[in-house]
């Protein structure tokens, strides 16, 4: 099994939904988010595009940030979701610097906190609460071994990007273009 | 000419952006005392190998002193940096091969012992007054004294892991570019050295030891001079995010404490005075080794703070 989620950037519209579902979902602190809405802006005027991405923690296939982890706190399991333990993180902040994309912060309570696809949910057979969310039905989730998943059939039709895939990675988020 | 382009990308989570720093003043002065202390150490055992004790007093007996103490502020250091202190404790509980934190952390549990025993085997006969009180601590001691050489192969050896690893802890990071290059494990090893033999020349008071350390402080100043620019080299030559890494000092936020702190008065002038006292000026040797252990110690800072402003770009 890999988990893994698609995201239309063509039909976001930005509004920040799966950001506060996931707030309220995950009880985020004040001022943190596990997933944010980037505004991209390419182009000199009159040529400019805007590009909106909603994003998170990639789940990496080959994630730096479990890897450089001295107490095992950072780990990953069933299908690919990279997890912290909490009661076992100390806080050293390396698999923050290891993030290429700043995709986990320090939580006020001191152990390291981030996106974990709602795993909680999957496991009564729900889908992410960002995902479940989203107004336009941007987010397509699922396992990308079984081609019947949103997230294979989502990707069968679409282009589709990475973020910094040179930063190797192997990031699970697909940004349909 | 280029075509301008406009490209604004940006998110905002008020605790986070503009750009995650989480390390602070902790981490910096936690590589440079691990380096200084594997300096003193890789050359108090360097010169008992050589069989210098005698020569080389200062260096091999009394600067050792201060490894102790600098190793367990620098681990006090990293203490304070841990946001979940708690759970300090977890640190020593596995064994994790592929993180170099993990790697320091054991690394520092051997050589911290090891400094310790060092100093003690020393202790009767720099204060002949100094009496053990218990009999097996007097036996502990006769032990240490004679695996003496033994000692001094494991304090090389582990000076220059712990050496090493002060650079690696950054070097490990592919996500922060400045801070990615296989250089720094080895350039922050021979700042460690310089910085020890700086810390060895000023406590030493003889003339002759002076000038053996000054000579071979002046290796490694010209060692560091060279690993810096192929550092710079090796960026410039690189993918986008690490020529952006590399303008950091080359006219970034960053170039004026690099080159007049880091570089001019934490390098080339103190080895300018060196040169000159070697030559037979006399110039108060304070003066250079100062400067060398205040440069070292901006050198960490300025790494560890630039470092945590490159970004990969997407
Ligand atoms: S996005 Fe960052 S935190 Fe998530 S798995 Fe990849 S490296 Fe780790
Ligand atoms: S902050 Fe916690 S999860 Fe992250 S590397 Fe350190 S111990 Fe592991």
């Amino acid at each position: 099994m890999r988990y893994a989620m698609a995201i239309d950037t063509k039909k976001c519209v930005g509004c920040g939904d799966c950001v506060v579902a996931c707030q309220t979902e995950n009880n985020v602190p004040h001022g943190y988010c596990r997933d944010w809405i980037v505004e991209n802006v390419v182009g000199s005027y009159p040529n400019v595009e805007i590009e909106l991405r909603s994003e998170r923690c990639n789940h990496c296939d080959n994630s730096p940030c479990v890897r450089c982890c001295p107490t095992g706190a950072s780990h990953i399991v069933e299908g690919g979701i990279v997890k912290v333990t909490h009661n076992m993180c100390i806080g050293c902040g390396a698999c923050i610097q290891s993030c290429p994309y700043d995709a986990r912060y320090s939580h006020p309570d001191g152990y390291v906190d981030k996106c974990t696809f709602c795993d909680h949910r999957l496991a009564k057979g729900q889908s992410p609460a960002c995902v479940a969310v989203c107004p336009t039905n941007c987010l397509y989730f699922g396992d990308l071994e079984d081609p019947n998943s949103d997230v294979s059939k989502a990707l069968k039709n679409r282009k589709w990007k990475v973020l910094a895939p040179e930063a190797g990675t192997k990031p699970q988020l697909y940004f349909l273009t | 000419m280029m075509k301008e382009e406009l490209f604004i990308s940006g998110r905002n989570i008020p605790n986070v952006d503009p750009y995650l720093n989480i390390w602070h003043w902790q981490i910096p002065i936690y590589l440079y005392l691990g380096g200084l202390a594997a300096g003193i150490m890789f050359f108090a055992g360097y010169f008992t190998i050589m069989r210098k004790e005698k020569d080389m007093e200062t260096t091999v007996k009394w600067a050792p002193f201060l490894v102790p103490g600098a190793l367990v502020v620098g681990l006090f250091a990293l203490f304070l940096d841990l946001k979940h202190q708690l759970y300090f404790w977890r640190l020593y509980t596995t064994i994790r091969l592929e993180s170099p934190m993990s790697w320091g952390a054991w690394t520092l549990m051997l050589v911290t012992p090891l400094s310790f025993i060092w100093v003690a085997s020393y202790m009767k006969e720099l204060f002949p007054k100094w009496d053990w009180k218990f009999n097996i601590l007097n036996k502990a001691e006769a032990l240490a004294i004679k695996y003496r050489k033994s000692m001094a192969w494991a304090m090389m050896l582990l000076a220059v892991v712990l050496g090493v690893y002060t650079g690696i802890l950054l070097s490990a990071f592919n996500a922060r570019p400045l801070w990615n290059t296989s250089v720094l494990g080895i350039l922050f090893l021979t700042s460690g050295l310089s910085t020890g033999l700086a810390a060895s020349m000023w406590m030493s008071k003889s003339k002759y030891e002076r000038k053996v350390l000054s000579r071979l402080d002046l290796i490694m100043i010209g060692i560091e001079l060279f690993l810096i620019i192929h550092m710079l080299m090796g960026f410039l030559a690189a993918s986008e995010v690490q020529i952006e890494a590399a303008h950091l000092f080359l006219g970034g936020e960053f170039t004026v404490v690099f080159w007049v702190f880091v570089i001019i008065l934490g390098l080339v002038f103190p080895a300018t005075l060196e040169v000159l006292e070697l030559k037979g000026f006399h110039i108060p040797v304070w003066i250079p080794a100062l400067l060398i252990l205040i440069g070292g110690l901006v050198f960490r800072f300025v790494m560890v703070e630039a470092g945590q402003i490159t970004r990969f770009l997407y």
